[in-house]
């Protein structure tokens, strides 16, 4: 699983590692900045872009090799969408009074 | 012991220790591993799922109430628990690089950075539902939320009974990740016993990666925990 490349995967980490720290401070202070509705968006996104990282790089899913792995995560991802989206367009599209 | 016995012979006397019989090699038994870890992992997704969809409906539902009620909490000590979680996935991976290349010590050192990490962040947590519970922010018969303003809204005060819902979620969900947290610890005490015994080498790390795996889930819970409950509506 890690034999694929001689070179020492430890600049990745650490990179990574910045990565993660820069993009929690930027989560705090884009909160601080009023965006409006697109508040949410920024946050998300960056969180989504950190939990990136981590799955990739720490989890080691960038050189996993085996398929059946692969398919476990994109069907874990796929179905995590599902619930929160049909759940979303039923409370969404329902009028509360 | 006569199944091991046999399962050496039939390896012409080749036989590894760390190879389970039933598998054609060591990276067959390692995949095997890491497939069954990520399936349990797909299932705390969607455990943890549930919640975040519950938090979602909420959210949309009381937004001004959540964001009066998120103000409440202190988002600089939720950001260093992000941090610390961060630094404690960084010296997960470096404790299995450390397993790989057979640096012993570096491993077990990396191993006792990561649980002293996770106690930081049990501690920082410990002082966040402690001011809760003095703030009588603590859902139950004693709940007190009055005359708070809703943030961009100062004319309008948030509806207690919906704060009140907030903070069922904030302790729900945070004290789910907790206990992962504590679940985290005992699974790395362990790890450290096997280190401290010798029993990872470059060849046989499997607990060290499965382990990992376990934290790093933990961690990107966090990742999103931390700008969705901390981080509502904070600007001025």
């Amino acid at each position: 699983m890690h034999d694929h490349s001689k070179s020492s995967p430890l600049k990745s980490y650490f990179a990574v590692w910045g990565a993660l720290l820069l993009g929690t401070f930027l989560t705090y202070e884009a909160a601080l900045i009023d965006l409006g509705r697109f508040n949410a968006a920024v946050a998300l996104l960056i969180a989504t872009t950190k939990a990136l990282l981590v799955a990739l790089f720490f989890m080691h899913l960038k050189n996993a090799s085996e398929k059946l792995l692969k398919l476990v995560v994109a069907s874990t991802i796929f179905f995590l969408i599902l619930l929160l989206a049909l759940s979303m367009f039923d409370y969404g599209t329902r009028s509360f009074s | 012991m006569s199944d091991s016995q046999a399962a050496v012979q039939s390896h012409d006397g080749l036989h590894n220790p760390a190879l389970l019989h039933h598998f054609a090699d060591e990276g067959q038994q390692r995949d095997a591993s890491s497939l069954g870890m990520w399936i349990f992992l797909a299932t705390e997704v969607m455990f943890f799922g549930g919640l975040f969809c519950a938090y979602l409906i909420y959210r949309r539902l009381y937004f001004g109430d959540f964001g009066a009620a998120s103000a409440s909490i202190d988002a600089k000590l939720g950001g260093t628990n992000t941090a610390v979680l961060i630094c404690s996935s960084l010296t997960v991976v470096l404790a299995i690089w450390a397993a790989q290349t057979a640096r012993r010590s570096l491993m077990i050192l990396m191993l006792i950075f990561t649980m002293l990490f996770g106690v930081a962040f049990l501690g920082i947590k410990g002082i966040e539902y402690k001011d809760k519970f003095e703030e009588h922010h603590v859902p139950g018969v004693s709940f007190s939320f009055a005359n708070v303003p809703i943030p961009g809204h100062p004319d309008q005060y948030a509806n207690p009974q919906h704060a009140q819902i907030f903070f069922a979620l904030y302790f729900i969900m945070t004290g789910l990740h907790a206990l992962h947290m504590v679940v985290g610890l005992g699974i790395f005490t362990w790890l450290l016993w096997m280190a401290w015994k010798g029993r990872f080498t470059p060849r046989y790390h499997t607990p060290l990666e499965i382990g990992g795996l376990y934290w790093h889930f933990v961690d990107i819970v966090w990742i999103y925990l931390f700008p969705l409950l901390y981080l509502i509506d904070r600007h001025p």
